[in-house]
């Protein structure tokens, strides 16, 4: 008998025809979801999460996994999801938490976004016979270059360039601690990050002693917990990012459950085993502009001066003056993570309502600071929920530098984006800590994987510059005339200074 | 009425292109131009034709000298209110003209020879005429600055670029750097402004082919006060040079990589550290001026004439040199209209400008002297 009325979401069908009763989807399920009582059954306790690892490892192909045909009236006010909610809460009085990103339907602008390709008058190029150029710079910029002419004539710069994040394709890895995932999860990104010469990121977690070999593609995050900042994790790392906020979680800190925090994670954040690791929502040294000014410096000096610093925020209503004051106050980068991102564990409230998407603020800042005349002085990262690598190139055409990508890279990893990472029971050993789980990942058949989407994607948009008749990134990167809108208000349009299809 | 703004839609086109220079300064008649660029006249479809040329006002060379065109006398006389609150009015006249059948609706045209007043240190000249020629351009409806150099002067109109140089009555100039362009729109509205050459002080563009960075060139000369108004590809490439020579102070040969960048793969080759280090950051803080697309242009800048093709050369482009002449063109032919026997003639290869320099003391326009190669002279 379940001890609660909220009804099963999903449900495994075996096919007892196939089952040669080999148990392995009973071992591998992370939530308990499978018994064995003679034969498989589901759980009476544990609910399937369609996760679909069992699925995965069953050799027979015997297991499928089905939405509970238990539906309630259709209503399109109450749908089964907030009725669910609401009746867990009556029965826990809590918060409720999710996983992954925002799951509602609130439309994707890039869905709407149709990009250009060249007939006649410009022609188009072929990627595979010509070159094309994915290069990427991320850091400061001065505004010329001044030349000087040496004593024989030549030509060479007088202007020192400030450092500079080098990336041979448009992409890094969004921040995930090393707690919200597990080691070898991290492990599989940053062999992946090294081999395609891009960076990969720590979240605020700290380093762990078995990357440092990584850590020159690794961004070191400095959160408002601070946990495993110290001055070897500055100086290690390719770049210092300072994180505000998150686009799942706006406005509030991380939270990883003391059940998650083991030896390996407590000795790399610095914390004492089996505690709460709490991330205060504001910085408690940053109140204000100026305080993150004093911390932006506070890095540059600690790291001498010689990587990029970036500061992180999720994409709010005011995110393009917010962006201008992070600029003026010394940040080389920013990255800017929109309210579809992806999380660990956010409460679900926040995850779904907090925040604006990434097409509107990636184009609301790359306009703001081009009014200001402070574009080139920062670097622009968009994040939130890039797909695939035509929502990569929108985002670039609407003036990101680059993007980073979490779920797209943990799917590659096997994740099927139950949205259950906050409990710690991933089967597929990606957001989990159970060594059970967690050996599962092989970091370099994870790293294959993910490089493998990365180049795919990479080849993807030479293609599309390729179409669009242009043989360097950069001259799509804010190029928004390349973009046309269908079915996008015009207001909309107005933000992302785009014009409809047909105009 | 063709002269119609068209602030709707960005114009797209290929076209024919030649331009002359005697290094020495030796004039000639604007006439012989115009038989040169009618040699190509398969490359024009009469939507538009221009030419500019230099050191055409010897007599006043020291004043600015802006082109302007009118659709009506509104326009023209808000354009000399603005023009006579600025800058000291030397000369005005109505820029000479002959009624020609093929040439019709043509916009009150007249040029002005002025000495800007009360700039103060908060700028520079040039940034100061600049800001008139954009005030004009984009501020007063039904009126259009067409050049704004000193000693040269812009002629271009709709029409085949032959009947155009006769409409302007070319014979009557002589100039040391001719330039000249036959129009092919794909657009079927032309207007006069759309022509080329395209002129910004001393710079002088004319164009062929399609610029497929033009949104983010556009954005990026935004930041930098310039005001796109034309929507048209050429106009961004004066800018850029304008930005780059004049403001940044970069030589023509850097500018021209920036604007046709070197492939990374070259870049990393290059084994003079000095100069690789250069052109890294070149490309890493001049990303968003790099002009991508199909393009071949000639760049007349006051003491000098520029070949450039794009990074992987989709436009014709050939060059020419006999003697002190230089010769840049779409077709071979229309050189050797100029000249039946050229000394030596090459095809410049995609990205690599072919540049020649007036010799010293001919003009003193142009790109300032610290920004030439020594010796000053290379092509």
């Amino acid at each position: 008998m379940r001890n609660t009325l909220v009804p099963r979401r999903f449900k495994q069908v075996i096919d007892y025809e196939k089952c040669q009763r080999c148990k392995r989807c009973v071992m591998g399920c992370g939530f308990g979801a499978l018994e064995f009582q003679g034969r498989v059954v589901p759980s009476e306790k544990n609910e399937c999460v369609a996760c679909h690892y069992c699925v995965n490892v069953c050799p027979e192909e015997a297991i499928t996994i089905v939405e509970n045909p238990l539906k309630f009236r259709p209503h399109d006010v109450w749908q089964p999801d907030i009725i669910m909610q609401a009746t867990r809460q009556a029965e826990t009085g809590g918060v409720l938490l999710s996983g992954m990103g925002n799951d509602r339907p609130w439309g994707v602008i890039w869905d709407h976004l149709c990009l250009d390709a060249c007939q006649v008058t410009n022609p188009s190029i072929d990627p595979l016979r010509e070159p094309m150029e994915l290069r990427t710079f991320l850091g400061r910029k001065p505004d010329a270059v001044e030349v000087e002419r040496g004593p024989n004539g030549e030509l060479r710069a007088k202007t020192s360039i400030p450092p500079q994040l080098v990336l041979e394709t448009p992409v890094i890895f969004a921040p995930m601690s090393f707690g919200s995932i597990s080691l070898n999860a991290q492990k599989a990104l940053a062999m992946a990050a090294k081999e395609l010469g891009i960076y990969w990121s720590t979240g605020e977690g700290g380093l762990h002693r078995d990357l440092y070999p990584y850590a020159d593609r690794a961004i070191v995050q400095c959160a408002s917990g601070r946990f495993g900042v110290h001055e070897e994790y500055l100086k290690a790392g390719a770049a210092v990012e300072i994180k505000i906020g998150q686009g799942a979680k706006p406005g509030i800190g991380g939270h990883l459950p003391g059940r998650k925090v083991t030896t390996a994670i407590a000795e790399t954040r610095g914390i004492p085993e089996g505690t709460d690791a709490l991330s205060p929502a504001p910085h408690h040294d940053i109140y204000s502009i100026e305080d993150l000014r004093q911390l932006i410096w506070a890095i540059k000096e600690a790291t001498e001066f010689r990587v990029p610093v970036s500061v992180k925020i999720a994409a709010v209503h005011n995110v393009a003056a917010i962006a201008s004051g992070i600029v003026r106050a010394g940040a080389d980068i920013i990255y800017i993570d929109g309210f579809r991102g992806g999380t660990g564990a956010a409460p679900t409230m926040i995850r779904n309502h907090l925040g604006i998407p990434i097409e509107v603020a990636v184009a609301a800042v790359d306009s703001r600071l081009r009014k200001q005349g402070i574009r080139n002085q920062c670097s622009i990262i968009a994040a939130g929920s890039i797909r695939n690598s035509a929502d990569l190139a929108k985002a670039i055409a609407l003036g990101a530098d680059a993007c980073a990508i979490a779920t797209a890279a943990l799917v590659a990893l096997g994740c099927h984006l139950c949205q259950q990472c906050h409990t710690g029971n991933c089967s597929w050993g990606i957001t989990t800590q159970r060594p059970e789980l967690t050996r599962r990942l092989d970091p370099a058949w994870g790293a294959e994987r993910v490089a493998n989407l990365v180049r795919a994607w990479t080849e993807e948009l030479k293609e599309i510059l390729g179409a669009l008749g242009v043989n360097a990134l950069e001259s799509l990167r804010g190029s928004r005339d390349r973009l046309r809108a269908v079915f996008l208000d015009e207001k909309t349009r107005e933000v992302l200074d785009v014009k409809a299809a047909g105009e | 009425m063709k002269f119609v703004r068209r602030y709707d839609e960005r114009d797209r086109g290929a076209c024919g292109l030649i331009g002359w220079m005697n290094k020495k300064g030796r004039k000639m008649s604007g006439e012989a131009m115009i038989e040169a660029i009618a040699n190509m006249n398969e490359r024009g479809n009469g939507l538009g034709g221009g030419f500019a040329g230099y050191g055409i006002y010897p007599e006043l060379a020291q004043y600015y000298c802006f082109h302007v065109m009118y659709g009506n006398e509104r326009a023209k006389g808000l354009t000399e209110e603005l023009l006579a609150a600025r800058f000291d009015v030397v000369k005005y006249e109505e820029i000479p003209t002959r009624p020609h059948p093929a040439i019709t609706d043509e916009p009150l045209l007249w040029r002005y020879f002025l000495s800007p007043k009360g700039v103060d240190a908060r700028e520079s000249e040039e940034d100061y005429v600049v800001r008139a020629v954009m005030d004009i351009n984009a501020g007063i409806a039904d009126a259009f600055v067409f050049s704004s150099g000193k000693n040269m002067g812009a002629f271009k109109a709709v029409g085949y670029p032959e009947d155009v140089g006769k409409f302007f009555c070319l014979e009557r100039y002589e100039g040391y750097i001719w330039t000249a362009h036959a129009r092919f729109p794909t657009n079927s509205q032309a207007w006069w402004g759309g022509a080329h050459p395209f002129c910004l002080l001393d710079f002088s563009v004319v164009h062929n082919g399609e610029i497929s960075s033009y949104g983010i060139n556009r954005r990026y000369l935004e930041t930098f006060g310039y005001t796109c108004t034309l929507f048209t590809d050429t106009e961004v490439m004066v800018y850029l040079f304008d930005l780059l020579v004049r403001r940044h102070r970069l030589p023509i040969e850097v500018a021209c990589e920036v604007v046709a960048a070197p492939f990374w793969k070259d870049i990393d080759a290059e084994t003079d550290p000095e100069r690789r280090q250069l052109r890294t950051a070149l490309r890493q803080v001049y990303a968003s001026a790099m002009v991508n697309g199909p393009f071949a242009i000639i760049l007349g800048f006051g003491n000098g004439m520029l070949g450039l093709n794009d990074r992987i050369k989709l436009r014709p482009m050939v060059a020419a040199e006999n003697g002190a002449d230089l010769y840049i063109s779409s077709e071979e032919a229309a050189i050797h209209v100029l000249c039946p026997e050229p000394e030596r003639v090459w095809m410049p290869k995609a990205g690599q400008p072919v540049i020649g320099y007036l010799e010293e003391g001919v003009t003193s326009t142009g790109v300032a002297a610290d920004l030439l190669p020594s010796g000053s002279e290379k092509s």
